[in-house]
């Protein structure tokens, strides 16, 4: 048995790592999804998933990510493209042939069972003798911190509680590959925070396979191995959180995840993978050519605000004059709003060291970066 | 039109407010509680609006009389009769008059005599003035026929219908002791002048309900008086019971292929009690019942529905149907030829045996 | 949960250990004096309801109750037979007195026209007895003592002495006769209680059928709308208010016309029989007989309180989410097993709710069997129609039947109460 540490101090016994069980693999080749056989929910989707990894669906409602979740799991029958589960096609399996675990936006806790029963219920499914259904139901209560309440209803229990009874009923039964849809989204922060690391550890230790869904961009960073924003039914980038983070690859993604200054200009010069952005407001500077067309076309710069300096020395590559309009304090940090290049939404985060506060909306400053902050991407649209 | 019955809300109301107790002078309406349908129609074409136009009391019109004894019982228990005037059957007359529902009324003194001088009480035909009760009409309950189910030969008696062999399908009878009883023992042999006697005693109930057993594969039951006509027009039975003013309407009205078997009809009265301590002017329900039930005004209601007048000198004075022109001689139950065998229904002895034979049919009926 | 109440501000305790508010005064009293104020401003907002409730549901009741038991008519009409009567031994005839008490009191019950009305209630237990004291009754002013010979002389009905029995038990006023006829038991000539002649026996039978005709027109509507609910529920919008139309449609026609179209289909020269006789199944002249016996009761009834099914149970599925059939499917539980131990439990508030509704409304349906019922598909509602018609003493006995209905369905909700719990039920 294995034993780890979880924030905050809690001793916790995981038990569902005795079996040598292994993650299972999933691919999703030129899958497509319609509806009403007019429009593509679901537009092309090739994705290759590895065992035991934690892959996360990230994208705003509409894009296609829960679509994607209900097809392997079996709920939505796949248009067009081929879903596979450890090498074997999968499209024309039932849910229940699957071994898919999955946990359900609003938990799906049967209401007229108790806890217990709830998660002996797999497993009854299976047939198991009576005797190891209650030894896994035990342990499983365990591993989620419950063994007191297995006689309850889920109508007795708090959403945290009820949320671990829900992970614990998808992993009861051991499947290689669990399904998240959005499992946090009815919990305070707080708690939701809690419970990310514990699903995120509960996943170490069994070494499960785990697709989640979420909207939230934080939780997605936070557990996943790799995460896949979705929008209008297409991937549009595959990568680490870091990765995600440091280097969007498209403006989209930019926006998404994390905070992200914005500056519309036209290029005006490529060399060596930079080039020269002529600022619409004014001004012009080099950045990293990432996702542009070429010489003359319009660009997009993405900017991190934690990467913009003020009153930069002088050796500065790229430097803008800018105007102080707010400042906000956060204890920890201090946020900026700006005016630069007409842009006045333009965000830097300072942290808060001596002489920080001195700054004094209303000031002129100057704000500058390094060439390879600041990331040349696809057009958008200046509302 | 619409004003006047509102008037007559009004009026009903204020009266009410008025309480029961303060005797009114004056009388300008009268509640009246008839069956409503193509009879009230009769009722209404026949006195209630010559009477309307003649003294100026105005009718009100309940169609309560198939809770007729009901109603009374309990109005009278509850000491607000609000009713002034009651159509009710004979037999149950006979119930209110016994249980003192319903006023005693003195017929020579309060009925109008006949053209030629007869007094009331020997105008009515034998047996159907009640100490409490004035007779209108008098009705038949006999069997009607399909004539397109019998193409060959016709049923002719009460025999007849229980000869299943010669004529086949099936029988609809109502779903009540009274009657069916009585047609039972006659099928049976027994002449019509003995059927109560021997209904009377446990052997000749028992020989009814034996013969009825007998039947008792080919009957389909009805309810309501609209059935019987409905079920033979539909071929769900050929043979029916029913009331004549029906099986008439369906003939002459709309034409169905319908001939009424007049041997062994039961006849039976219908016709006005009054309920005690009811807020109406005693004078004007007198006035009513004289002019409703003359020798004149009894006529007239023969031509709005096929029911014979129950007075004797009203018969010649009866004309033709008002809508269609049929004489309507031939279709009252008087009528020699069709008077022939009748049997007059005995209110008495279903007073008597009512409760224990209706008692035994229902158990009958159920097994 | 547990903690919670742990959190809430303590009140003060005072020095016995009772607690109490800032002025001193007991907690609970305090407390009981708030809510009083609330209570009574909330009674006084149900009052006029309560009014209407007791004045048109609980006074009713309580009276016919206490009127199928009561029997005051020879006690009240035959006074001084009454009294004479009590020192007769029953064997025999009685003395003269007892004649001459009974003469007195047909003079006042003529007087009075009351004398028929307890010539019905004797007439009731031995037919005949209302034209032996209607006809002496109007005679009696001619009529001299003797009277014993007098009376015998004018009725040999007199000289029964069955009936001078009878009148000496009727004259308690109160009796449990009408509650024996409603289980087919009697008084013999002895006062004993007994089983009535086979030939009269009918209320115990229909109880019992119209239990059971109620029990299967109930499970008829489980089995035909528990399917209608769960497609309502569970079909896109746009068909589920179409379908949801038809459900209700019945609800907008009136109850005689939808009767009346049963008797056009299922009559023997019916829409029904046509078809079977048209599509070679049946010959022309072996028509089935579908209506007016027990299965027009049953189909016209199962059509007609459908919609009683459907709607509680709609109600409940409607709030079941989808989700709960997927988990259980994703746990590895087929279809069937997955409707059968996640859906179905979760739809039985709506289920119980149902079959209370349907069974109670079916138990004392009336209209629909009388037309459609014929002979052996009728209610005991029908009898009690029918009795209610009759005599007083006949109403009487309706009365007792209509509180035995009463109290079977009483008894029906509170053993349904122990199985289901009624506070577990949805209506919709």
């Amino acid at each position: 048995m294995l034993t780890i540490e979880i924030p905050g101090g809690n001793q916790s016994a995981y038990g569902m790592s005795e079996s040598d069980h292994v993650g299972a693999s999933v691919a999703f080749d030129g899958v497509q999804k319609s509806y009403d056989g007019k429009t593509l929910v679901v537009r092309d989707l090739n994705l290759e998933i590895e065992p035991g990894e934690f892959v996360t669906m990230l994208g705003p409602s509409g894009s296609g990510k829960t679509t994607v979740l209900m097809m392997l799991a079996g709920f939505e029958p796949v248009t067009h493209g081929e879903i596979r589960l450890d090498g074997n096609p999968i499209n024309a399996l039932p849910p229940e042939k699957r071994g898919i675990g999955m946990v359900f936006q609003n938990y799906a806790l049967f209401p007229h069972m108790t806890v217990e029963e709830n998660l002996a219920f797999p497993l009854k499914v299976r047939r198991m003798s009576r005797g190891d259904i209650a030894k896994r139901v035990k342990r499983a209560l365990k591993m989620v911190e419950m063994p007191e309440f297995g006689s309850r209803r889920p109508g007795q229990l708090s959403g945290g509680q009820q949320q671990r009874v829900a992970v614990a009923r998808a992993l009861v039964f051991e499947p290689n590959l669990v399904l998240m849809d959005e499992p946090l989204g009815a919990l305070d922060k707080q708690l939701r925070e809690q419970m990310q690391y514990e699903i995120k550890h509960i996943h170490d230790n069994l070494g499960v396979t785990v697709v989640y869904v979420t909207h939230d961009q934080t939780e997605a960073l936070t557990m996943s191995d790799r995460v896949a924003v979705f929008k209008d039914g297409i991937i549009q980038q595959l990568s680490t959180p870091s990765d995600l983070y440091e280097h969007p690859q498209n403006s989209f993604v930019a926006q998404f995840i994390g905070e992200n200054n914005k500056l519309s200009g036209k290029v005006s010069e490529v060399t060596n993978g930079q080039c020269r952005v002529d600022i619409d407001g004014g001004g012009s500077v080099t950045a990293a050519a990432i996702n542009v067309e070429g010489k003359g076309a319009r660009t997009t710069l993405s900017l991190r605000p934690e990467r913009v300096e003020l009153n930069p020395a002088d050796d500065c590559p790229n430097v803008l004059d800018g105007k102080i309009d707010e400042m906000i304090y956060l204890g920890d940090h201090i946020r900026i709003r700006l005016t630069v290049a007409d842009n006045d939404e333009f965000i830097v985060k300072v942290p808060n060291k001596t002489g920080s506060l001195d700054l004094k909306a209303g000031a002129a400053t100057r704000v500058g970066w390094r060439t390879d902050d600041c990331r040349a991407l696809d057009p958008v649209d200046q509302a | 039109m619409h004003t006047t019955k509102r008037c007559a809300l009004a009026l009903a109301v204020s009266a009410l407010a008025m309480g029961a107790g303060s005797a009114m002078a004056e009388t300008d309406s009268l509640t009246i509680v008839s069956w409503g349908g193509a009879y009230s129609d009769s009722q209404n074409r026949a006195y209630d609006e010559p009477f309307e136009e003649k003294t100026g009391i105005e009718i009100i019109h309940e169609d309560k009389a198939a809770q007729g004894l009901a109603g009374i019982r309990s109005q009278v228990e509850a000491g607000n009769v609000s009713w002034d005037l009651v159509d009710m059957l004979q037999s149950e007359a006979q119930r209110a008059c016994d249980e003192g529902l319903v006023m005693e009324i003195p017929h020579d003194e309060w009925l109008a005599t006949a053209p030629d001088g007869t007094p009331a009480s020997q105008d009515f035909i034998d047996g159907t003035l009640g100490d409490c009760f004035v007779p209108q009409i008098l009705y038949a309950t006999m069997f009607a026929y399909n004539d397109e189910a019998f193409p060959g030969d016709k049923p002719q008696t009460i025999a007849d219908v229980w000869d299943t062999e010669t004529f086949p399908g099936t029988r609809a009878l109502q779903n009540i002791p009274q009657k069916n009883l009585e047609w039972a023992l006659i099928a049976d042999g027994v002449p019509t002048d003995q059927v109560y006697d021997v209904l009377a005693t446990k052997e000749g109930q028992d020989r009814a309900f034996a013969k009825l057993d007998e039947l008792r594969d080919n009957i389909i039951w009805w309810s309501e008086g609209a059935q019987p006509p409905q079920m033979l027009a539909d071929e769900e039975a050929v043979i029916a019971t029913a009331y004549n003013g029906r099986i008439f309407n369906a003939q002459v009205n709309e034409d169905q292929p319908f001939t009424i078997m007049w041997d062994g009809q039961m006849f039976e009265v219908d016709g006005w009690v009054v309920p005690v301590d009811n807020d109406a002017d005693i004078e004007a329900i007198k006035e009513y019942l004289n002019f409703a039930t003359d020798s004149q005004r009894l006529a007239d209601q023969a031509k709005y529905i096929a029911y014979a007048p129950a007075r004797s000198s009203s018969v010649p004075l009866v004309s033709t149907h008002a809508d269609t022109g049929v004489d309507m001689k031939p279709h009252m139950p008087t009528s020699p030829e069709n008077f022939q065998n009748a049997v007059q229904f005995d209110p008495a002895f279903w007073a008597d045996y009512g409760d224990s034979l209706e008692e035994r049919f229902s158990a009958w009926l159920a097994q | 949960m547990t903690d919670a109440t742990m959190d809430r501000p303590a009140a003060k305790a005072s020095d016995d250990g009772e607690l109490t508010t800032a002025d001193g005064t007991p907690l609970a009293v305090s407390l009981r004096r708030s809510h009083a104020q609330a209570r009574r401003r909330a009674f006084y907002l149900v009052l006029p309801l309560l009014a209407f409730l007791v004045i048109t549901f609980l006074v009713p009741i309580a009276t016919m109750m206490t009127r199928s038991v009561q029997n005051y008519e020879v006690a009240d009409y035959l006074p001084t037979t009454t009294a004479a009567i009590a020192d007769w031994d029953g064997t025999g005839l009685p003395d003269e007195a007892v004649y001459a008490a009974m003469a007195e009191d047909m003079v006042v019950g003529s007087e009075n026209r009351t004398i028929g009305r307890v010539a019905a209630r004797i007439n009731r237990e031995i037919p005949g007895v209302r034209s032996q004291m209607m006809g002496t009754a109007r005679d009696i002013d001619e009529m001299s003592p003797p009277w014993k010979e007098a009376l015998i002389a004018e009725d040999e009905g007199w000289a029964n002495e069955e009936f001078w029995r009878l009148v000496k038990r009727e004259t308690r006023t109160l009796t449990p006769i009408y509650y024996l006829l409603s289980f087919d038991f009697e008084y013999n000539s002895h006062g004993e209680i007994v089983e009535r002649p086979e030939e009269y026996q009918v209320y115990r039978l229909m109880f019992l059928r119209t239990a059971w005709m109620s029990l299967l027109i109930t499970t008829l509507c489980i089995v035909l709308g528990y399917p209608v609910a769960y497609m309502l529920a569970n079909l896109p919008l746009r068909y589920s208010n179409l379908l949801m139309i038809l459900v209700l449609l019945p609800f907008w026609t009136s109850l005689l016309v939808r009767t009346s179209a049963w008797i056009v289909l299922l009559q023997q020269q019916g829409v029904v029989n046509d078809m079977l006789v048209w599509a070679g199944v049946i010959a022309d002249d072996g028509r089935f007989r579908m209506i007016y016996n027990q299965i027009g009761t049953i189909v016209a009834m199962t059509h007609i309180l459908l919609p009683f099914m459907i709607l509680p149970l709609y109600s409940v599925m409607k709030t079941i989410p989808k989700s709960y059939m997927r988990a259980a499917r994703s746990m590895g539980a087929s279809p069937l097993r997955s409707f059968v131990s996640v859906y179905m439990p979760l739809t039985v508030p709506g289920l119980a709710a149902g079959v209370l509704l349907v069974f109670i409304l079916a138990i004392g349906y009336y209209i629909t069997p009388a037309l459609v019922g014929g002979d052996t598909g009728i209610f005991i509602s029908n009898l009690i129609a029918r009795a209610m018609q009759g005599s007083t003493a006949e109403l009487k006995l309706a009365l007792a039947l209509s509180t035995i209905l009463l109290v079977a369905v009483l008894i029906f909700y509170w053993l349904f109460n122990k199985l289901v719990g009624v506070d577990r039920l949805k209506f919709g």
